[in-house]
């Protein structure tokens, strides 16, 4: 218990009465710890939000826990817990200024009034808007609203900060420049982040620690390497970046495909399902001993890779991506015969 | 490409426009014309004064009246203004609930039952009121427009509250804004408008009644239309033309003042 900052105790959220009751949150329980970029990663209607909004005390959980530095605050109004939430709307006050917004919780909290300015001029350096603090927020761009949303929950220093899928209003390029905005504002400012997203890029990219959502529970916690090299299960490895997945039978020697090439190394018993991510699949001469026999069916080219589709002897298909060469053909052409190898390590067995 | 149907383009438009708004504005101007019009007797004109306008502000039962009929409108629009926004509060900033139809129903009476009614209805029950306590001022009439005038200031609050942002009075919230805090630094000020533009049609709405004062109001007691009408009762004459356009100047100025405090911003 080194050092948690929040903690969920097997909370459950039921919307609705009785039998068309819908479990929002199905017994989750999960600790982020001090100081941590956390991402709660899922589809909408995971239930992402709806833990988030109970950490912030939004609502009230139909039973379990929420902790604050080990102190239960499952009962606490929003105004009394030290937590401070960026909305996906942003939520900007609209009668009052840049800088009005920024200091309300300060103001709420009844800070001196000098305090309060200087916090707030701290604040609008740090997300570099000073020039705009006695504007109206409907003067302001997008990606100004969103910096404003985000000094206003910075400014009371909170222990924790939500963040509700801030960047889902603004375009790509804006999108990708307050990413690395928003982790330099985690490292200078050392606040727990809990950032909720359905955005996998944005997920593995900012995050310390992921937190993968589906279907009200939470199916993995690790860091975006674990999460996306060592999926627990099939909704994790299929929602994380792109990847095959191959039905296999495991045995002594290892995993055996349907198409009957044995993996080597995969410990697995029974029927299974093997995951393994495209840049992994190599490519070798169609002849090499050892290599699984496969036959292209298309090439989808991406700029700095291509896609290939390949179909294995019993009709099984798996996507291998190699990088694009620098100049013209690859040298290959759809139908050509090729044979596959998988890297060392990079085949993992799917739970479910 | 099919066009969009638009009620303009029907043939007869323009006619049934320009005939309707005749019939609307016609006698209301001809009424501000005779205001200044020098001979007494309607139908005539011989020419422009300003006499009429003259006499009505030296008549002290005028004075009265135009004092009783402000007095009394400004109160009825403060109390049915803080009841109206209270109500429309507790309809909109909650999950539906039922018997709420009832409630907008009950809330939105004045405007269904007929004057007349509510009128007879409250000279009965202050009738006996007047008599147990002897009191005979201008509270009853404050009272009565004050529930007549609830729906209208009701509504434009309401319409103002449900454009409003939920997640506006959330956001307060978590910036430890207790629900005081909120309301009075949030709710309020974005709420301003509504309960202005309320406020004023309660005020308006409450100046030109005329029957529920009729029936209630103390022996000796008149407001600026019941004056008008017990003058209308002996003799025409142009001061009350002349204190209809003034009551008709004020309730323009008003309008306007709804108008520019609920139309959308352009930005």
């Amino acid at each position: 218990m080194a050092d948690v900052t929040i903690e969920a105790r097997n909370t459950i959220k039921a919307f609705g009465q009785g039998a068309q009751a819908v479990r929002a949150l199905d017994d989750v329980s999960i600790q982020i710890n001090r100081g941590e970029f956390f991402t709660l990663l899922g589809p909408s209607g995971c239930g992402k939000t709806t833990l988030l909004r109970l950490i912030a005390g939004f609502e009230m959980p139909t039973s379990g826990q929420i902790l604050l530095d080990g102190a239960d605050i499952t009962d606490l109004p929003p105004n009394r817990r030290p937590v401070n939430t960026v909305f996906q709307s942003y939520a900007l006050f609209p009668h009052l200024t840049v800088a009005e917004n920024v200091g309300f919780g300060l103001t709420m909290q009844g800070r001196p009034k000098a305090e309060v300015a200087a916090t707030v001029a701290h604040m609008l350096a740090l997300v570099k808007l000073e020039a705009m603090a006695n504007r109206k927020t409907s003067q302001l761009s997008g990606g100004q609203q969103q910096r404003v949303a985000l000094a206003r929950a910075l400014a009371p220093k909170p222990k924790v900060l939500l963040l509700d899928e801030p960047l889902s209003a603004l375009d790509l390029k804006l999108r990708k420049e307050m990413q690395v905005e928003l982790k330099r504002l985690q490292t200078e400012t050392g606040i727990t982040f809990v950032f909720v997203t359905h955005d996998q890029e944005e997920a593995l990219t900012m995050s310390d620690r992921i937190g993968v959502m589906s279907a009200g529970k939470l199916q993995q916690v690790g860091s975006p390497k674990d999460i996306y090299t060592r999926p627990v299960n099939r909704f994790v490895a299929g929602f994380i970046g792109e990847t095959n997945f191959l039905p296999a039978t495991g045995g002594a020697g290892g995993a055996k495909l349907g198409c009957g090439a044995v993996i080597d190394g995969v410990a697995a018993n029974g029927a299974v399902t093997l995951t393994i991510r495209p840049e992994q699949v190599r490519l070798t001469a169609a002849a090499e001993p050892g290599a699984i026999p496969a036959t292209v069916t298309l090439l989808v080219y991406f700029g700095t890779d291509t896609h290939l589709h390949l179909a294995l002897p019993d009709g099984a298909s798996i996507v291998a991506r190699v990088q694009s060469p620098a100049t013209g053909e690859a040298g290959l052409a759809q139908g050509q015969q090729v044979g596959l190898r998988f890297a060392p390590g990079a085949v993992q067995v799917l739970e479910d | 490409m099919a066009e969009k149907f638009a009620v303009t383009r029907l043939p007869g438009f323009t006619a049934i426009a320009v005939v309707a708004f005749i019939a609307l504005y016609a006698p209301i101007l001809t009424l501000v014309a005779y205001s200044f019009n020098i001979s007494e007797s309607a139908g005539t004109w011989a020419g422009f004064t300003l006499d009429w306008y003259r006499l009505a502000f030296q008549n002290d039962e005028v004075k009265n009246a135009a004092l009783n009929s402000l007095i009394v409108a400004a109160f009825a629009a403060l109390i049915s203004t803080t009841v109206a926004t209270l109500a429309a509060l507790g309809t909109t900033r909650r999950a539906a609930f039922r018997g709420q139809t009832t409630i907008y129903a009950v809330i939105n009476q004045p405007l269904m039952v007929p004057e007349i009614v509510t009128a007879v209805a409250l000279l009965i029950f202050f009738s006996s009121v007047k008599l147990a306590t002897g009191y005979t001022g201008l509270g009853y009439l404050i009272l009565a427009h004050a529930a007549f005038c609830i729906p209208f200031a009701y509504l434009p609050i309401r319409a103002r509250l449900e454009g409003m942002d939920l997640t506006l009075e959330t956001a307060a919230s978590d910036l430890y804004a207790s629900p005081w805090q909120t309301f009075r630094h949030v709710t309020l000020p974005l709420l301003m408008p509504g309960v202005l533009a309320g406020a004023m049609l309660a005020f308006v709405t409450s100046l030109d009644d005329v029957v529920i004062t009729e029936f209630i109001k103390s022996p000796g007691q008149d407001t600026l239309p019941t004056y008008m009408l017990g003058q209308l009762r002996r003799q025409m004459k142009p001061d009350v033309n002349a204190l209809s356009a003034l009551l008709l100047a004020v309730t323009l100025l008003l309008l306007a003042g709804v108008y520019l405090l609920t139309r959308k911003r352009a930005d």
